[in-house]
């Protein structure tokens, strides 16, 4: 019933379509798959109309999602498009996470080895 | 159908030499939930009223719905008073039934609906009411209408903050924003936030500020109660 909450210094649109996108890449959201009414996401969410009807909008525009006349929004079945998105959000986390680490002054080389390092620990031990 | 459903052109307003609106210029667009936001006695209120048709303007005109705004524009516009405006010795039931008597857009299968969805006993006494309840029922008086403008004066005010997330849910629910508008006046505004399409910000009876939301947060990254302070800081 409680509304997910959003951070307020952003847009909501582009909130939600994002944790569409993070849906879609989970698999929880799937190719062809029918999106909530405008109302009943709205509801949902707690927020206006008219920013969902943007977020459907949006996701038209980057063709993740269509709309069909008179029955709503779905989750494209290009699922080239599909895979490319999961591309582009893996490179997204991977350029922020190579900024920061850049930043406090960390070599290619370390950042490597560290990463290697944690993945196997995680692989060995499940931390 | 006209672009704008309100317009104020150079509108002052004053109460026994009292100004509250002083000169303000507006108009309002179809569609949308607005937000009058501004501390107390900064004109919200006032604004609303002059919409509603319940006082007039001292100096320049207000425009709803193409019409001046008076008695008659009652069967336009959906007013829901800061004031308890409820009957204490009718039921739930039977203040819905008034309504659905007063107005003729009255709507009485919404009605049940939000009626369920509030969780509203309908032979309940409006005096036997929690003030949370009576603040639903004013709401669902509110969104019954199919009225093309809904003015709502501080319809979360002194309520706690379950009865106001139901409150902000049935307006998102039952609102039809392809036939009607909100105009509502609040404090409560982190809340309502995710729930608005424009704002506008009010202070010592002049606008400070109007601008979406979602534009806000996009060309300026704030919050909108960072906007307001800094609006209002002006």
């Amino acid at each position: 019933m409680m509304s997910q909450t959003f951070n307020n210094t952003q847009p909501i649109y582009l909130q939600m379509v994002r944790r569409i996108c993070l849906q879609v890449v989970r698999g929880e959201l799937k190719a062809g798959d029918k999106l909530p009414s405008v109302r009943e996401m709205a509801v949902q969410n707690g927020v206006n109309p008219n920013t969902v009807q943007r977020v459907y909008t949006e996701l038209e525009r980057l063709a993740i999602a269509e709309t069909r006349r008179g029955l709503g929004s779905y989750i494209t079945e290009d699922e080239e498009r599909l895979k490319r998105l999961r591309e582009d959000l893996k490179n997204e986390q991977i350029d922020t996470f190579i900024k920061d680490m850049s930043e406090m002054g960390f070599s290619a080389e370390e950042i490597l080895d560290g990463v290697r390092q944690k993945l196997l620990i995680t692989k060995a031990g499940r931390v | 159908m006209t672009e704008h459903i309100v317009s104020f052109s150079q509108v002052t307003k004053r109460y026994l030499g009292k100004l509250a609106l002083n000169n303000v210029s507006f108009q309002l667009p179809r569609g949308r939930i607005i937000a009058l936001v501004g501390p107390n006695g900064s004109g919200k209120s006032t604004i609303l009223k002059l919409i509603a048709g319940l006082v007039r303007p001292s100096q320049g005109s207000v425009t709803v719905c193409g019409k001046k705004p008076g008695r008659r524009i009652a069967g336009e516009v959906a007013y829901l008073s800061e004031l308890d405006a409820l009957y204490p010795f009718f039921t739930v039931e039977e203040t819905i039934n008034f309504n659905a008597g007063l107005f003729a857009d009255f709507d009485h299968q919404k009605a049940q609906e939000i009626l369920h969805f509030m969780q509203l006993e309908p032979d309940k006494k409006v005096r036997h009411l929690s003030k949370g309840n009576r603040g639903r029922l004013k709401i669902l008086l509110a969104l019954s209408r199919r009225a093309p403008l809904l003015l709502l004066d501080e319809p979360l005010a002194g309520l706690d903050p379950l009865v106001r997330d139901s409150i902000i849910k049935s307006m998102i629910s039952y609102l039809d924003l392809r036939e009607q508008t909100v105009l509502m006046s609040t404090h409560e505004v982190s809340e309502v936030e995710p729930a608005l399409d424009l704002v506008i910000s009010l202070s010592n009876g002049q606008i400070k500020g109007m601008e979406e939301v979602e534009r806000i947060r996009e060309q300026y990254g704030l919050s909108l109660v960072d906007w307001m302070k800094e609006t209002l800081a002006k």
